[in-house]
């Protein structure tokens, strides 16, 4: 049995860029943006960077493919840089690079950076873009929202939840992470928004209107990671730790054996269950301090509520209209305002929730910080429901 | 005895008004006010003479998959590929094989009638059966009179020696270049010339020497045909044919032009499937094919009709309808308007030919896999089974899906990505026999979707590569057409 990442690298330093409609920016500048930040809080100079990892998912429509872009951007200095490309896992893929690196011993130092420039496009969503030669033949055409809402008519059907309520709960969800984003200055939406607005949205993939979809935005973010004792001979006190960073990856059975009823993802069940045992987590609900999931869509939200085991199956609809995820609930789920308001740049977005969690954790979260957090939880979702990549990381406190 | 062993036909759900086409064009054409009754089938966006004739021939073999087919023709002027044969890929997508010959028919309005009596002649003494099957979707200018005449549609026909239902007893030809429409070659549409003179000169002369030279060939009378299938978009032109030629005047079929049109080549065999479907065994059935002269084929019903399966044929499919009063999406889906798609509609369609030479039959036949070992159909066949408690390497042999139930289980209508007829509608379908995917659906309604549902799989357009000039095809859901 493996032992585990926990607590054996810790997080240095960590930037994010603003997030939105970057007219102004390509991806370089982003890259900087996030990157100084970084590197200002590490306390660390480029030099001592031992290897990167670069996170980039719809690299043809901004900085091309390998790892160039990021070495080129930063003038790093020769030294490895792994472009890594896992989906909406993509960022968290680029930590778990740099973090392996760390605890490996093959690197002392290591960045993690995603980016994604999804604003040159000239449409609103995500860029179109083929899947290879036999599946472009033998796939169904839709966007993700459409591939995304139809877990809302499973659960509906499995849970006996009728549609009127499952649209009312998951369009709180969408109300509480503007209520979120309000208070953060990187979102991208700063605005709080009405359930009614909400649910009289207009329809883009049934049951999800436009206020349950995320939006489409640039963005980048970054993490520099070391081990804790090269943190600690560095002066760093109040250390933040690994502690698992799991990813499972649909074997095709969602999508061809019909075992898997729609309603659920069987991947993010897994990298949980691997998550919490790596991390000595044996009751989420009442030991996770704070989430940040994948609000790629409203609905996604709550079915990983469940999917994480922060609900009981069947009952996250009732945790949201109950405000258990409210900032001023038992577990604030997007505290920063999640993908619904900051948007999602592929790369970028599973390094700006551990941003999130990181700043949380140390106290630095402004308006938005939580009393004294211990564990925070990131989770991506890649891909559609009846295939896809989820990924689960905690970080907490040293020692906890 | 050679003849026809058994028949299916098809014609699309959507029927449009011809007050709809009226409506909209009557202010430049008044002309076409006189033509407001009833209504024309038209294809959906992803249909084509092609589907069509894939369609007809599923509903002709009923669900079975013969092997012992040894050739298939198909007829049509409106073929999606003029240089890759479009029969071909209609063997692909029936899984018939690959020992038989394929050909296809076209040029004439004709195509359909003279390749039937090739296809008799041939079938004759052959060991084993042909599929002969046609569609039609033709194109005509907006305010034009074609618009509102031409419908489209298709027919099938298994040939053989046995369980003959309708006995081919002979045929009469005349070959005469009468032009009273044309398309050249890279024309879109077709021109024509005068009606009174087409009339005039054409059917009533050119007819009834082709019905003669027929009743020659099978020594029977005028009076002994039952049944008088002859297209034509001229008013009473068949009863005005017939009665020239002694045929009785009960005899005369009705040409379908008050439910959905002519729907050219095929229009022949639509209706001699449509007349198949109620006539009675011992008749006579002469069917005239007309286009640069003509061709009468008769054919004698036998007992087995009654005994025959009910396919839902042209009957059965004109039951099953939906009206479209939307004269706009007419004109898109025939491509009659420069529609802007969008942005996401820009992406590259290009098809890999090696990739589809090697997954042919996986993509045009849908085949997928059944795991020898666990019994566990999966779509697609993969190397390694997709059951979690098997994993078994290697152990999946072909499994036709094609005719299996899809029950929906989970669904959506998209109207972010593209689609021709948004919003798209798609799902996760479970197979009868096993196996899943995420489909595509078609020609359903807005609204119209439940999970639970039992649909079943259609051969359609799956995207038009406009740029070259290429359809890719591929396997839809799409709501049961229930027999009436």
């Amino acid at each position: 049995m493996a032992t585990g990442i926990k607590d054996k690298v810790a997080i240095l330093g960590m930037g994010c860029s603003k997030f939105g409609e970057r007219w102004d920016c390509d991806a370089e500048d982003l890259i900087v943006e996030a990157y100084q930040e970084a590197i200002v809080d590490a306390g660390i100079q480029t030099s001592q960077i031992d290897a990167a990892w670069f996170a980039t998912a719809i690299e043809e429509v901004h900085v091309g493919k390998s790892g160039v872009p990021l070495s080129v951007a930063l003038r790093l200095p020769n030294i490895a840089v792994t472009r890594v490309e896992n989906f909406c896992a993509s960022g968290t893929e680029a930590f778990r690079g740099a973090v392996y690196a760390v605890a490996s011993g093959a690197a002392d130092i290591a960045l993690a950076l995603g980016v994604e420039k999804l604003k040159d496009t000239g449409y609103g969503g995500l860029p179109q873009r083929g899947a290879g030669p036999l599946n472009d033949m033998i796939r169904n055409n839709g966007s993700a929202p459409g591939g995304f809402a139809q877990l809302a008519t499973a659960y509906s059907q499995k849970h006996g939840v009728d549609m009127a309520t499952v649209k009312k709960a998951i369009g709180s969800i969408s109300v509480k992470s503007h209520a979120n984003g309000v208070k953060n200055p990187k979102a991208h939406l700063r605005k709080a928004i009405p359930l009614e607005t909400v649910l009289a949205a207009p329809m883009i993939a049934a049951p999800l209107g436009l206020y349950d979809c995320c939006g489409v935005s640039d963005g980048s973010a970054a993490a520099i990671v070391t081990t804790p004792e090269i943190a600690k001979s560095m002066g760093k006190h109040e250390l933040i730790t690994v502690k698992a960073l799991q990813l499972a990856v649909s074997n095709g059975q969602e999508s061809g054996h019909n075992s898997w009823d729609g309603s659920y993802f069987l991947t993010t069940r897994k990298a949980a269950e691997r998550a919490y045992k790596e991390a000595g987590i044996e009751k989420p609900r009442e030991q996770i301090s704070m989430f940040e999931c994948h609000d790629c869509f409203s609905i996604t939200e709550m079915v990983t509520m469940e999917d994480l085991y922060i609900s009981n199956e069947g009952e996250a609809w009732r945790d949201v209209l109950d405000g258990f995820y409210n900032a001023d609930g038992q577990v604030p789920c997007q505290i920063d305002g999640g993908l619904k308001c900051f948007g999602h740049p592929i790369g970028a977005s599973g390094l700006r929730m551990l941003y999130e969690m990181y700043g949380q954790l140390l106290g630095r979260a402004g308006e938005r910080q939580l009393k004294d957090p211990t564990f925070g939880m990131t989770h991506n979702l890649g891909g559609q429901p009846h295939q896809n990549v989820s990924s689960v990381a905690i970080i907490g406190r040293d020692g906890a | 005895m050679v003849g026809i062993t058994a028949y299916g036909g098809y014609v699309p759900k959507r029927r449009l008004p011809r007050s709809v086409i009226v409506e909209a064009n009557g202010w430049f054409n008044s002309a076409l006010k006189g033509y407001s009754k009833g209504e024309r089938s038209m294809c959906n966006w992803d249909e084509d003479a092609l589907t069509m004739a894939v369609a007809a021939s599923r509903d002709c073999l009923d669900k079975t998959r013969p092997d012992d087919i040894k050739a298939i023709y198909l007829a049509s002027t409106t073929l999606p590929f003029t240089d890759r044969q479009n029969s071909g890929i209609l063997g692909t997508a029936l899984n018939l094989g690959q020992n038989m010959m394929t050909m296809d028919i076209t040029s004439s309005q004709r195509a359909a009638t003279s390749g039937l009596v090739n296809a008799l002649n041939v079938a004759k003494g052959m060991r084993g059966s042909a599929l002969f099957a046609t569609g039609e979707h033709r194109r005509s200018k907006t305010a034009n009179n074609n618009e509102l005449m031409y419908g489209d549609g298709g027919a099938a026909l298994l040939l053989g020696n046995e369980d003959v239902v309708a006995e081919y007893l002979g045929a009469g030809q005349i070959a005469v270049d009468f032009v009273d429409h044309y398309r050249g070659q890279n024309a879109d549409f077709d021109y024509n010339w005068e009606e009174r003179w087409i009339r005039d000169e054409g059917f009533v002369k050119i007819v009834p020497d082709a019905v003669q030279a027929a009743l020659e060939n099978t020594g029977l009378s005028a009076e002994e045909i039952d049944h008088f299938v002859m297209p034509g978009t001229i008013r009473n032109i068949a009863s005005m044919v017939g009665k020239r030629c002694g045929v009785r005047e009960d005899a005369a079929r009705d040409n379908l032009h008050g439910v959905m049109g002519e729907a050219g080549t095929s229009h022949s065999l639509v209706m001699l499937v449509d007349c198949l479907q109620d006539a009675e065994p011992n008749q006579v059935i002469m069917v005239i094919g007309w286009g640069q002269g003509c061709d009468a084929l008769v054919f004698r019903t036998t007992d087995k009709l009654s005994t025959m399966a009910n396919r839902l044929g042209i009957k059965g499919h004109l039951a099953h309808r939906k009206e479209e009063t939307n004269y706009n999406k007419f004109l898109a889906f025939n491509g009659l308007v420069q529609q802007d798609g969008g942005l996401r509609s820009e992406t590259d369609k290009q098809t890999a030919l090696t990739t589809l030479y090697r997954n042919k039959e996986m993509v045009i036949g849908f085949v997928g896999g059944k795991c020898e070992q666990c019994g566990t159909v999966q779509y697609p066949k993969s190397r390694i089974c997709v059951n979690p408690n098997c994993g078994a390497i290697n152990t999946q042999e072909d499994h036709q899906m094609a005719e299996s139930s899809a029950t929906i289980q989970s669904w959506t209508a998209d109207n972010l990505t593209y689609a021709p007829d948004p919003p798209h509608h798609f799902g996760m379908v479970t197979f009868g026999e096993g196996g899943r995917m995420m489909a595509d659906f078609t020609d359903v309604d807005e609204g119209g979707v439940a999970v639970g549902d039992e649909f079943h799989l259609v051969f359609r357009i799956k995207a038009a590569d406009e740029r070259r000039g290429f359809n890719k095809y591929f396997w839809k859901a799409a709501p049961k057409v229930q027999a009436s």
